[in-house]
C-alpha cells in the first residue's frame, strides 16, 4: 500500500472519529445545554423533598435557570436544606416562592421558582423563606377520601337519616 | 487395592488441575511482562509513527465497514424493540434516551470489542504467529532489531488509538440508525427523539465513561491478540488454535471486564 494513501484512509478515519465524539457531545449529551453562567447560592428549607436530588433543573416559567446543588437534613429543625445555584444573570426579588413540582405524572423533580413582589433581590448566601413541599401522593389521596368521607357525614347531617349505599358504605 | 487406585486417580486430577493453574498463572505474568515491555519499547513507535500508521490502517480502518453496518443495525433494533415496550406506557418519545444511552454506556463500547476481537485481534494473533513460525522475529533479533519495539509496540498503540475511535463512531452510527427507525418509519416526533436525549445524556456521566471503557478494551483486546500470537507454538496448527484463544478469551474478558467496570462507574 502506498504511503500517502496509508496516510490519507487513517486521516479520513480519525477524522470520522472525532466528529462522531463530537456529534455525540453536542447532539446526543448535554455539553451545550447545561451550561450555566456563574451562579449566585441561596438556601430553602423544606419539610419534604420528596425525590429531588442534587443536579436537579431549577425552573422558572418553565425556563431552567439554575441546578440544585446539594439537599442535607437539618436535625434541630427537621428540615431539609436545600442548596440552589441560580444564574446570577437573573434576579429574583426576596420574597420569591420556591415549590418542589414533578415533571409529568411520574417525571422527576424539579423546583419552580415564582418572583415575589419585592423590591429588594436575592443575594449570594440568602434564604428563600416560602417554600412548598413536593407532594407525596398518598398523602393526597388520604386527604382526598377523608374531605370525601366528611363531606357525605355532612349531608347525611342535614338530611337526617341517610340513604342506603351511599359513597359513604362504599368507602367503609 | 481399590482405595490406592482411587488414591492415584484423585492425585493424577489434582495434579492436573495444579498444573493447569500454574501454567495459567504462567501465562497472565507472561502477558504482563510483554505488556510492560510494549509500554518501555514504545517510544520507536511514536518516533517512527508510520509504522503506527500502518497498523492503524489495518487494525482501526479495514474495520470501519464491519463497525458501521452492525452499529446501524444494532441502533435500528434497539428502537423497534425500544417502541414496542415504551408505546405501551404511552412514552414513546423516550426512545431516543433509550437508544442512546443503551449505545453509548454499554453496547457503543462492548459490540466494539467484541467485533475488535474477531476482526483485528484475529488478524493480530494470525500475523504474529506465522512470523515465529517463519521465524522472522528470531531473523530480526539476529540483526539486532528489537521485535517488541519493531512488531509488538506499533501494533499495540495502534488497537490502543484505534478502539475509542471506533467506539465512538459505533455509538454515533447506531443512533443515527435508531433515529432512522423512530422519527420517519414510527413516526416518533423529531424534536422529543432529540431533546429528550439531550436532556438525559450526561457528557461526563455517560459519553466520557462510554470512552474510558472502549480505552481499557482497546488495552485489553489488543494485548490478548499479541500475547497469544507472540506465545503461539510455532505449527499450523498452534497459530489457529492461538487465533482461537484470542476470539475466546477477549470476549470473556471484556464482557466481565465490563461488568466492572461499570459497577465502578454507577457508584461513582
Amino acid at each position: 500500500m502506498d504511503r500517502t494513501t496509508l496516510d490519507l484512509w487513517v486521516g479520513i478515519f480519525v477524522a470520522i472519529g472525532v466528529a462522531a465524539l463530537f456529534g455525540l457531545a453536542m447532539k446526543v449529551g448535554n455539553l451545550t445545554s447545561s451550561k450555566i453562567g456563574p451562579t449566585i447560592t441561596v438556601t430553602a428549607a423544606f419539610d419534604n423533598v420528596g425525590s429531588l436530588k442534587p443536579h436537579a433543573p431549577i425552573k422558572s416559567a418553565g425556563v431552567v435557570v439554575g441546578r440544585v446543588d446539594n439537599i442535607v437534613f437539618n436535625s434541630e429543625t427537621y428540615e431539609a436544606i436545600v442548596t440552589l445555584n441560580i444564574d446570577e444573570r437573573y434576579a429574583f426579588p426576596i420574597d420569591t416562592f420556591a415549590n418542589i413540582y414533578t415533571a409529568g405524572l411520574l417525571g422527576e423533580q424539579y423546583i419552580g421558582l415564582e418572583a415575589g413582589g419585592d423590591e429588594v433581590v436575592l443575594k449570594n448566601g440568602d434564604k428563600i423563606a416560602k417554600t412548598q413541599d413536593a407532594i407525596v401522593l398518598e398523602k393526597m389521596i388520604s386527604q382526598f377520601l377523608f374531605n370525601k368521607a366528611s363531606e357525605t357525614e355532612a349531608k347525611a347531617d342535614v338530611k337526617a337519616a341517610p340513604p342506603v349505599g351511599t359513597e359513604l358504605d362504599i368507602l367503609k | 487395592m481399590i482405595k490406592s487406585k482411587l488414591m492415584l486417580s484423585m492425585l493424577r486430577h489434582l495434579r492436573g488441575m495444579g498444573h493447569r493453574m500454574i501454567e495459567r498463572t504462567w501465562r497472565l505474568g507472561a502477558g504482563a511482562r510483554l505488556f510492560f515491555l510494549a509500554i518501555v519499547y514504545s517510544g520507536e513507535s511514536f518516533k517512527r509513527f508510520h509504522l503506527t500508521l500502518r497498523e492503524i490502517y489495518f487494525t482501526g480502518v479495514m474495520s470501519l465497514l464491519i463497525i458501521i453496518v452492525s452499529a446501524f443495525f444494532v441502533g435500528m433494533v434497539l428502537a423497534l424493540q425500544g417502541y414496542n415496550t415504551l408505546q405501551k406506557y404511552g412514552s414513546s418519545e423516550a426512545i431516543g434516551v433509550l437508544v442512546a444511552l443503551a449505545l453509548v454506556r454499554e453496547l457503543g463500547p462492548v459490540v466494539t470489542a467484541l467485533l475488535f476481537a474477531g476482526r483485528a485481534g484475529t488478524a493480530i494473533t494470525a500475523e504474529i504467529g506465522l512470523m515465529k513460525t517463519t521465524e522472522q522475529l528470531s531473523a530480526m533479533e539476529m540483526m539486532a532489531v528489537n521485535p517488541i519495539a519493531r512488531v509488538v509496540a506499533p501494533r499495540f498503540w495502534a488497537g490502543v488509538i484505534s478502539m475509542p475511535i471506533l467506539a465512538s463512531i459505533f455509538s454515533m452510527v447506531g443512533i443515527l440508525g435508531g433515529y432512522l427507525v423512530a422519527v420517519p418509519l414510527i413516526g416518533v416526533d423529531d424534536g422529543a427523539f432529540w431533546s429528550q436525549m439531550q436532556a438525559n445524556v450526561d457528557f461526563s456521566a455517560d459519553i466520557v465513561n462510554g470512552v474510558i471503557k472502549s480505552l481499557v478494551f482497546g488495552v485489553v483486546c489488543t494485548m490478548i491478540a499479541l500475547f497469544e500470537g507472540f506465545d503461539a507454538p510455532p505449527t499450523a496448527e498452534g497459530v489457529s488454535r492461538a487465533t482461537t484463544r484470542t476470539v475466546v478469551i477477549s470476549s470473556l474478558t471484556v464482557l466481565g471486564l465490563d461488568f466492572i467496570l461499570t459497577s465502578f462507574m454507577l457508584v461513582v
